[in-house]
C-alpha cells in the first residue's frame, strides 16, 4: 500500500486508527477533517448506523501538497470497533503503513481496549507481518472527563502500551491531541518508509 | 576588557535543529581561531542566544588555548572604548589593545549603522586581527546586507568569512531548554508542563526562559503542582487560548494530587477563556513539521548536500557541483556525487598543503578551490611541482681537487676551500673573477661539489642564464612563486657567469631578493664573473655592491708555473715518460686561459697519436708554431663561432667546440 516513488517524487501513506468500538477513531478523523483546509481533503466516506457506530469504514484522503519536493498523500482510515466486523478490520488493516491504537481512557473500559489492542496483534499476525515492525503509537482518548472516571496516561501506558512507542492524551471531541497522534504516527511512518521498510500485509 | 559570562558555555547552550549549524561553526572557530572560518557572523532575532553562543566561543577558547586574548564587547562598548581613547589622545593605544587580542568576540553590531563613525575603525581592527591570523566573531539581530548603512567594505569583510543565523528553536529544543533551566533552578516540572509551554508559540529562548520564571514563581506559592492548562493560562502567548480551549463545558475540579486549588488568577483566567475553538493552524503546524521530518527521514541527501555545502564553503571551496545537484527533483545518485565531490576536495586538501609546502603564496590558487573542476587542479598542481623541482646542483665532473694550483690561482682555491669547509660563515658572497677559460666554471662547480659533500642538501650551482630562463619559464607559466620557493629552499646558491644578469631587472630584482634571503640566513652564496666587478655596467647598484662585499678573487691567466704543471699533469695522464724539455716547451707557450694552456697539450698529443709517435719538442714547435697562422681556425663550416652574448669568449674556446675532434687534428695536420 505505501509508496515511496522517487522518481515521481510521490510518497502515499495508509494510516489506519484502530481501537475498541467507541473510543473516538472516526471523531478523530471528523476533527482532521475539520481543520484541514477544503481544496486539501478528499470526500470523507463514513458509513455509521444511527447510534453512530462505524458499519463498515471511514476513509478520510488528505492532499498534503508538495513536502520537500515530494508530493505527499496520506489516507486516514477507520475500523469498525465492534468484535462481530473483524473481517472488515482486517480488510482494512491490510497494507496499513501505521496504526493509531485509539484506546478508551475510561477505567470502565479498560477490559475492551485489551480485547481489541490483542486483537490488532492478531490480525497483523495473520497477515503476517510482526506487529514490533509496524509503526504504532497510542492514543488515549477522553482524557478530558472527570478524573475519577479515566485512567491516566500513566497507568494506560502501564497496561497497554509494553514496547514503550510514542502515546498521546487526548480528546478527539475538541481537539486536544488529535494532531500530535496524527504528527507521532506519520513521523514514524516516514522514518519507516525513508529506511526502506514495507507496509502491513 | 569585559570579562566573560560564566554561564554562557557550550555545555550550557541547548542545541537542536535551529541552531546546530551556528553551534557547529562557533566550535569549529573556537578550536582552531583564526583558521576556519574569519569572520564569524552569527545573526538571529534577539533573544535566541547569539550572545550565548559568542561568549561560549570564548570560554572554549581560554579552555583549548590557555593563553590566548580573549576579548568579549558589545558594539556600545567598542565605541565607548574607542570615544575614550579620541578624547584622552590615546587611539593608538586603542587600537594595539585589540591587535593584542587573539579573539574578539563582538556583539550587537548591528547598532553600528547609527554611528558611521566606527565603521572605518572595525574595518582597520578587523583587517588587522585577520592579517594576524586573529579571530572574530560578530553578531546581530539581522544580515549583514540589513544593516542601516553598513559599510561596502565591512560587508565584503564579513561576506568573505561565514554568515550563519540561528533560527527559532523547534519544539523538542524548546522543551530541552526549559527542562535544563527548571533543573538548574531546581523546580522540576512535568514533561507536560513544559511541552505545553512549548506549544504555546513562544518566538524566543528569552521569552521562554521568562516564561518558566513565572511557571517557577506561581509554583513557589502553590501547593499542588502545577499542570499543562494552568501553565498555558499562567503564560498566555498565542497558543494559549487554542489549547485552553479543549474542553467546551465548565472544567470539573481532577481532585489534584495534595488537594490544593489553583490561585484565584488562575481560575478567573481558566473561568475566562473562550467557548469556541481559536484559528490555530493546526493543520499548518502539522504540514511544516511533517516536511521537517520528511526532510530529514525521506530525502536525507538534501540535508546532507546542504551541510556538505556550509562546510565546504567554509573551507573555501567553491560548491557549484552541490548547488547544482540541489536544483535537481530526483538525481540518480545523489549521495554518490556527494562522496565524490567530498572526495575531490580532501584531494584539493592535500594538494593545497603540497603547494604550500612547495610554494607557500601559490596554496590559495582558485584553481585549488574548485572540486569541480579536477583537471585544472591537477595541472596547476603539476606545473607548481615541476616548478619546485630542486635547481640544478654541481656538475660531479668538475671537482676542487682536480684544479692545478699556481701562484696565480692560489688564493681562489683557498678561498674555495675555506668555502666548503665552513659554508655560510667566512667569505659570503664568494666572487671569482677571470676571464674565458680561467677556470671559475670549474672551480665554482668543484666548490658545490664539495659542499655536497659536507651533506648540505640541495645545493644549486648553474650558470645565470640558465637561472634567467628558468625565471622566464616561470613567468610565463605563472609558476613564479614555485620557482622562488625551490631556490629559497636550497642551502646554496652559486651562480656562474653572473655579469649576463646586466640589463635584465627581474632577473636581478629576484636575484636580490634570494640574495638576501640567503645571507640573512647564513647560507653560502657565491658567483664567478668574466667582467671585473668594477666594470660591470647594466647591474642594479643595490646588488653589485652585496656582491662587492664579500670575497672577490681573480683567476688570472694562467702564468708559466701554472702552464708548466697543466702540461706535467696531461703528459702523466698518458702515462709518458717525464721529459723536461717538452713540458717546458709547452709552458712557454701563451696560454691566456687553463683551458688553453690545456688545449695546446691536447693537441700535440692527439697529432703524436695521428703520427704514431712519441710527443716531441720539434713535433709540437712544428705543429704550435705552423698552426699559427691567421685565419685558419676561423675558416666557414668549421667553427662553431660562438657568440659573445654571454660575454667575453677566448679563440681557443672556438678550438674547444669542435663539432669532431678529428676534423681538427686533421686540419691541424694539414
Amino acid at each position: 500500500m505505501s509508496l515511496v516513488n522517487f522518481a515521481a517524487r510521490e510518497i502515499t501513506c495508509k494510516i489506519v486508527y484502530y481501537g475498541p468500538g467507541r473510543s473516538g477513531k472516526t471523531t478523530n478523523l471528523q476533527y482532521i477533517f475539520g481543520r484541514v483546509p477544503e481544496p486539501r481533503r478528499g470526500r470523507m466516506v463514513s458509513l455509521a448506523t444511527h447510534g453512530d457506530r462505524t458499519l463498515f469504514f471511514d476513509f478520510l484522503p488528505l492532499d498534503l501538497g508538495n513536502i520537500s519536493g515530494f508530493q505527499t498523500r496520506f489516507q486516514l482510515y477507520t475500523v469498525p470497533g465492534q468484535s462481530y466486523y473483524n473481517a472488515t478490520r482486517r480488510l482494512v488493516l491490510q497494507g496499513a503503513d501505521g496504526v493509531v491504537f485509539v484506546a478508551d481512557s475510561q477505567a470502565r473500559r479498560f477490559e475492551e481496549n485489551l480485547e481489541s489492542l490483542q486483537n490488532l496483534h492478531e490480525n497483523l499476525l495473520g497477515q503476517g507481518v510482526d506487529v514490533r515492525q509496524v509503526p504504532v503509537v497510542f492514543q488515549y482518548n477522553k482524557q478530558d472527563l472527570p478524573p475519577e472516571l479515566v485512567l491516566d496516561q500513566a497507568a494506560l501506558d502501564e497496561a497497554l502500551n509494553f514496547r514503550a512507542v510514542p502515546s498521546f492524551g487526548a480528546d478527539a471531541l475538541h481537539g486536544a491531541g488529535v494532531f500530535e497522534t496524527l504528527k507521532g504516527v506519520s513521523e514514524l511512518v516516514l522514518r519507516r518508509l525513508a529506511a526502506g521498510g514495507v507496509a502491513a500485509g | 576588557m569585559t570579562d566573560l559570562h560564566a554561564a554562557y558555555r557550550f555545555d550550557t547552550l541547548v542545541v537542536g535543529a535551529a541552531n546546530r549549524t551556528a553551534v557547529t561553526a562557533a566550535r569549529a572557530v573556537a578550536e582552531a581561531p583564526g583558521s576556519t572560518y574569519n569572520p564569524l557572523f552569527i545573526y538571529s532575532r534577539p533573544g535566541l542566544g547569539k550572545t550565548h553562543l559568542l561568549v561560549a566561543i570564548g570560554h572554549a577558547v581560554r579552555a583549548v588555548h590557555p593563553g590566548a586574548a580573549v576579548a568579549y564587547r558589545t558594539l556600545d562598548e567598542f565605541v565607548e572604548d574607542y570615544h575614550g581613547a579620541v578624547a584622552s589622545g590615546a587611539v593608538e593605544a586603542f587600537r594595539q589593545r585589540y591587535a593584542e587580542q587573539h579573539v574578539l568576540l563582538l556583539d550587537d553590531v548591528q547598532l553600528l549603522g547609527r554611528r558611521l563613525e566606527m565603521h572605518e575603525e572595525l574595518l582597520r581592527t578587523i583587517d588587522t586581527l585577520q592579517a594576524a591570523g586573529r579571530q572574530v566573531v560578530l553578531t546581530s539581530d539581522r544580515p549583514p546586507a540589513e544593516i542601516e548603512s553598513l559599510d561596502e567594505r565591512l560587508l565584503r569583510r564579513v561576506a568573505g568569512g561565514l554568515v550563519i543565523d540561528i533560527a527559532r528553536p523547534d519544539f523538542e529544543t524548546q522543551v530541552a531548554i526549559l527542562r535544563r533551566k527548571a533543573d538548574e533552578r531546581g523546580v522540576p516540572f512535568g514533561s507536560d508542563v513544559l511541552e505545553a509551554v512549548a506549544t504555546l508559540g513562544i518566538e524566543s529562548v528569552r521569552e521562554l526562559i521568562g516564561a518558566l520564571n513565572r511557571l517557577i514563581a506561581f509554583q513557589a506559592v502553590s501547593e499542588a503542582p502545577l499542570d499543562p492548562e494552568q501553565a498555558r493560562v499562567l503564560i498566555g502567548g498565542p497558543g494559549a487560548v487554542a489549547h485552553a480551549d479543549v474542553t467546551r463545558e465548565p472544567r470539573p475540579d481532577r481532585g489534584r494530587p495534595g488537594g490544593g486549588a489553583p490561585p484565584a488568577a488562575i481560575d478567573e483566567a481558566l473561568a475566562a477563556k473562550p467557548a469556541v475553538v481559536a484559528d490555530r493552524d493546526e493543520f499548518g503546524d502539522f504540514l511544516s513539521e511533517l516536511a521537517s521530518t520528511l526532510a530529514q527521514q525521506v530525502d536525507p541527501w538534501r540535508t546532507r548536500v546542504g551541510e556538505a555545502i556550509l562546510r565546504w564553503e567554509g573551507e573555501g571551496f567553491r560548491t557549484t557541483v552541490l548547488d547544482r545537484l540541489l536544483e535537481q527533483e530526483d538525481p540518480p545518485d545523489p549521495d554518490a556525487l556527494l562522496v565524490q565531490y567530498e572526495a575531490d576536495a580532501e584531494r584539493l586538501l592535500e594538494m593545497q598543503r603540497e603547494v604550500a609546502d612547495l610554494a607557500p603564496d601559490m596554496a590559495g590558487a582558485a584553481a585549488l578551490s574548485d572540486p569541480g573542476n579536477m583537471a585544472a587542479a591537477e595541472a596547476y598542481l603539476h606545473r607548481v611541482r615541476e616548478s619546485a623541482e630542486p635547481p640544478p646542483g654541481p656538475s660531479p665532473a668538475w671537482r676542487l681537487d682536480e684544479l692545478i694550483e699556481g701562484a696565480g690561482n692560489r688564493m681562489a682555491l683557498r678561498a674555495a676551500a675555506v668555502v666548503a669547509a665552513e659554508p655560510g660563515t667566512r667569505y659570503n658572497p664568494l666572487v671569482i673573477v677571470g676571464g674565458a677559460g680561467a677556470g671559475k666554471t670549474h672551480l665554482l662547480h668543484g666548490l658545490g661539489n664539495a659542499l655536497v659533500a659536507t651533506g648540505l642538501p640541495r645545493v644549486a650551482c648553474l650558470s645565470a642564464h640558465d637561472f634567467m630562463q628558468e625565471l622566464i619559464d616561470a613567468i610565463d607559466r605563472d609558476t613564479v612563486a614555485a620557482w622562488r620557493n625551490r631556490y629559497r629552499r636550497c642551502s646554496a646558491l652559486l651562480l656562474d657567469d653572473v655579469h649576463a644578469i646586466a640589463g635584465r631587472e627581474r632577473t636581478q630584482e629576484e636575484l636580490f631578493l634570494l640574495y638576501n634571503i640567503f645571507a640573512e640566513s647564513g647560507r653560502q652564496l657565491a658567483f664567478t664573473s668574466a667582467v671585473p666587478l668594477a666594470e660591470l655596467s647594466g647591474v642594479e647598484p643595490r646588488l653589485l655592491t652585496r656582491l662587492e662585499g664579500g670575497l672577490v678573487v681573480e683567476l688570472p691567466p694562467p702564468d708559466r708555473d701554472l702552464r708548466l704543471r697543466v702540461a706535467e699533469r696531461l703528459l702523466a695522464a698518458r702515462g709518458l715518460a717525464e721529459d723536461g724539455e717538452l713540458t717546458g716547451y709547452l709552458a712557454s707557450r701563451p696560454a691566456d686561459s687553463v683551458r688553453s694552456a690545456q688545449g695546446l697539450v691536447q693537441r700535440v698529443l692527439l697529432a703524436a697519436d695521428a703520427q704514431q709517435a712519441a710527443p716531441s719538442v720539434q713535433l709540437a714547435r712544428d705543429l704550435l708554431e705552423g698552426a699559427a697562422r691567421p685565419g685558419r681556425r676561423s675558416a666557414p663550416g668549421r667553427s662553431t663561432s660562438l657568440s659573445s652574448v654571454h660575454g667575453p669568449r677566448s679563440r681557443e674556446k672556438m678550438v674547444w667546440h669542435w663539432p669532431d675532434l678529428a676534423d681538427c687534428v686533421i686540419e691541424e695536420w694539414r
